[in-house]
């Protein structure tokens, strides 16, 4: 469970996170839906500890995350970011086996792992062998969350992980990955600005603006109860008009 | 489990080409760094030095090839050493046991006693040093001014003091001449004279600059080969400023205590036996009809010269020097790999002393190269030694520099995922960082490669051998035949290093990268 309490955080003038207080509940898949500098991402970051928040604290099962607790933290968290984030030095193998050989694993259980989760995502040896160069967007995003998954983390930070895909894959991979994500009973947090991901993924849906949140609550909540004028007029600018249905 | 090796071998550990490098640079450094030491077993060695001029090159030929004949030692060349500073310096430490010398240097350069003038004065003045030096070879090679004989005649130029009716003149001087007291300092106060330029420049070189009319006067030695066969006038020393440059062995007096058969056989032979003419001739032979030194050695006591001539002795040379060369660069560049590669990543990771230190390496790189390996003197004597620390030194900044610019341009982001994937700040360095600046370094390394080659070659100005021996000889013959046969395989050997880089390259660099660069370009 990932709880914030009265987080800020500025960056000089700008605040980008502004006295923000949530739980992201254990098991469930959270998305953080918003326009891009709404803050959605720095809430990621502050939730790894790769910024220190100006105020309040971020506890990760009930733990502030600041310096002396975050290794430890860390071991619970994978992290998943736009155009995958990989190493390109190594090949697929190598960015997913790598924190595992960090802590010493052995040869067969780093091989185990890996043919574990080559089997989630659908993956063969000859994908691993690749560097991410001659790795497709899809197979470079799907390398990214086997590396995050490696360790078998409780939590999944996912920072618009589709976001550099074209829009056919990036459908596909939608439903690829909530497929995955179901039966893992994984933390889930992901971000991003697309309407269809947020109601394809999220349990729960936290639509930020302006560092603040707008409203929590399901898709459905969000499109019959819209808390204020803002929800409406962001889920409407992502849908279809009735003149371009026309048009198709 | 094969499948798991082929897996790995080929991506996940590439970050082993970085420590490959630094591997290979130290079994450069290690097996290379024997020699140095080496060399003092056997017969006991003479070392011979002279200055990197004809007339002390002959010298030197003709005082090693007595030594040789009187079969008490083994002779060590260490001829066309930089300049007084560096040979008298040489003598001095021990690093060469004589060297041909001239009073008058002696007394302004190295006494700093005008005064002492005569053989005897300048003994007396060495009392204590533990040099001596022995009596005059029988000429005197002084300083004099020359002009073209057409502007002599045309201008009325006779003597020096003619001189100071011409300030419109313009000079080109050996830099010897230009900074010393009983050169052009001291001669312009005797005379009170003026002239519109003063150039410094390579003592070979004057003639031709005075001969194609760039400049128009020079300075010369009186037993200058060239003086007999170019059309030049020597002006008149009518006011009696040029100090006698008798010509004399300097000579450390443990060598006359531990070679006595020697040095009397020097004596016999070589005192009071050159005349002016004859040495004139001599340096004619070098310099005009380019005979080898062993011919002109062979040529003066008489007898025919039975060993390699010509084109077939140069060819063994440049082989022997390349051996030397080679080991000059690889040493100097494995030792600035070693110390240049740590030193980039503290830049990297401090910035503060990272900025002192990449002005700290800079200002190195500001250091004229010869006046480098001249610094190294006082500390290291002359040879091998001195030259490969100027040269570790001056190969340091392109390594420290791309090091530094290599580990500073990484995307943060993946150093962030680096964390959030809990690598330790060493395993960071070692899987992530340096195999991602490895691009970098190399091009680094080899950019040091290329340039140490060309350095390399002012080592034999100190005696380190090399390429450059045979440039400094070309140098001072005025031979472009022997400064091409030092300056062609340098070329070469610069040209052999960037094609070996770029096998190297393809070995360490990791392959995603290499996709990365063909993809940008």
């Amino acid at each position: 469970m990932i709880r914030l309490e009265n987080v800020t955080k500025a960056f000089d003038d700008t605040v980008a996170i502004d006295d923000v207080s949530t739980v992201f509940e254990g098991g469930r898949t959270h998305v953080l839906l918003g326009s891009s500098g709404c803050g959605k991402s720095t809430l990621l970051r502050l939730i790894l500890g790769l910024i220190a928040a100006d105020d309040g604290v971020v506890r990760i099962d009930g733990q502030v995350m600041e310096p002396p607790t975050r290794r430890a933290l860390l071991e619970k968290m994978g992290y998943v970011v736009q155009e995958g984030g990989l190493f390109p030095h190594l090949t697929a193998y190598g960015n997913v086996s790598l924190a595992a050989e960090s802590r010493a694993w052995s040869e067969e259980r780093i091989r185990a792992r890996v043919d574990e989760l080559s089997a989630l995502v659908g993956f063969d040896d000859d994908i691993l062998r690749l560097v991410p160069t001659e790795l497709s967007g899809g197979q470079r995003q799907r390398v990214s969350l086997m590396r995050s998954l490696m360790l078998d983390p409780p939590i999944l930070l996912l920072d618009e992980p589709l976001g550099s895909l074209d829009p056919l894959v990036r459908a596909d991979l939608q439903l690829q990955l909530r497929d995955i994500f179901s039966p893992l009973g994984k933390t889930v947090v992901l971000v991003t600005h697309d309407i269809r991901e947020a109601a394809i993924f999220g349990h729960t849906i936290t639509l930020m603006t302006e560092g603040r949140i707008v409203q929590r609550g399901s898709f459905a909540d969000l499109s019959t109860k819209p808390a204020s004028p803002f929800v409406i007029a962001f889920l409407n600018a992502q849908r279809p008009t009735e003149d371009m249905r026309g048009l198709v | 489990m094969s499948d798991t090796r082929r897996l790995s071998g080929a991506g996940t550990r590439p970050w082993l080409g970085i420590h490959r490098a630094l591997v290979c640079a130290a079994v450069l450094a290690t097996p290379l760094a024997g020699p140095l030491t080496a060399c003092t077993e056997g017969r006991p060695t003479v070392r011979v030095g002279s200055k990197s001029f004809t007339e002390s090159y002959i010298l030197g030929e003709i005082v090693a090839d007595v030594i040789e004949r009187a079969g008490e030692a083994r002779v060590e060349r260490r001829l066309g050493l930089g300049g007084t500073g560096i040979t008298y310096r040489a003598v001095a430490s021990g690093d060469i046991d004589l060297y041909p010398e001239y009073t008058g240097t002696l007394s302004q350069a190295i006494l700093e006693d005008p005064a002492a003038t005569t053989v005897e004065d300048i003994r007396r003045g060495l009392h204590g040093t533990g040099l001596t030096i022995g009596d005059s070879l029988g000429f005197n090679n002084t300083y004099a001014l020359a002009v073209r004989r057409e502007m002599s005649e045309r201008l009325g130029l006779r003597a020096l003091s003619d001189l100071e009716r011409h300030p419109e003149l313009e000079a080109a001087f050996s830099s010897g001449f230009t900074d010393r007291e009983d050169g052009w300092p001291g001669l312009k106060r005797h005379y009170g004279l003026e002239l519109a330029g003063v150039r410094v420049m390579e003592h070979a070189l004057t003639y031709e600059a005075l001969a194609a009319g760039e400049v128009d006067v020079i300075d010369i030695y009186s037993t200058d080969g060239k003086l007999e066969r170019l059309d030049l006038a020597i002006l008149e020393d009518d006011r009696r400023f040029f100090p006698d440059y008798q010509a004399v062995l300097l000579v450390r007096e443990d060598f006359i205590e531990r070679f006595p058969r020697t040095w009397r056989a020097l004596e016999d032979e070589l005192e009071g036996q050159i005349d002016e003419e004859r040495m004139s001739r001599l340096n004619a032979l070098a310099d005009l009809d380019g005979e080898g030194f062993p011919q002109i050695v062979a040529e003066f006591f008489g007898r025919e010269e039975t060993g390699v001539r010509g084109q077939s002795r140069i060819l063994a040379d440049v082989l022997h020097l390349t051996g030397d060369h080679l080991y000059l660069v690889f040493l100097s560049l494995g030792v600035a790999t070693l110390v240049g590669v740590p030193l980039g990543i503290v830049a990297a990771r401090h910035k503060e002393l990272g900025q002192v230190e990449l002005a700290a390496v800079g200002v190195l790189q500001t250091i004229p190269s010869l006046a480098l390996l001249c610094f190294m003197i006082p500390l290291f004597g002359i040879g091998k030694l001195p030259a490969l620390v100027a040269l570790s030194l001056y190969a340091l900044l392109p390594i420290v520099r791309n090091t530094y610019t290599g580990l500073i341009s990484i995307d943060r982001q993946l150093l962030e995922i680096a964390g959030v994937l809990g690598l330790s700040r060493g395993q960071r360095l070692a899987r992530i960082e340096m195999p991602l600046a490895s691009v970098h370094i190399l091009s680094g390394i080899k950019t040091s490669a290329i340039w140490t080659v060309g350095t390399a070659t002012l080592a034999a100005f100190i005696g380190g051998g090399g390429y450059g021996d045979l440039i400094v000889r070309g140098l001072a013959l005025d031979d472009n035949t022997l400064i091409l046969a030092g300056a062609v395989p340098a070329a070469l050997m610069a040209l052999v290093f960037h094609g070996l880089f770029e096998l190297l390259d393809r070995w360490l660099i990791p392959r995603g990268l290499r996709k990365t660069l063909s993809e940008n370009v």
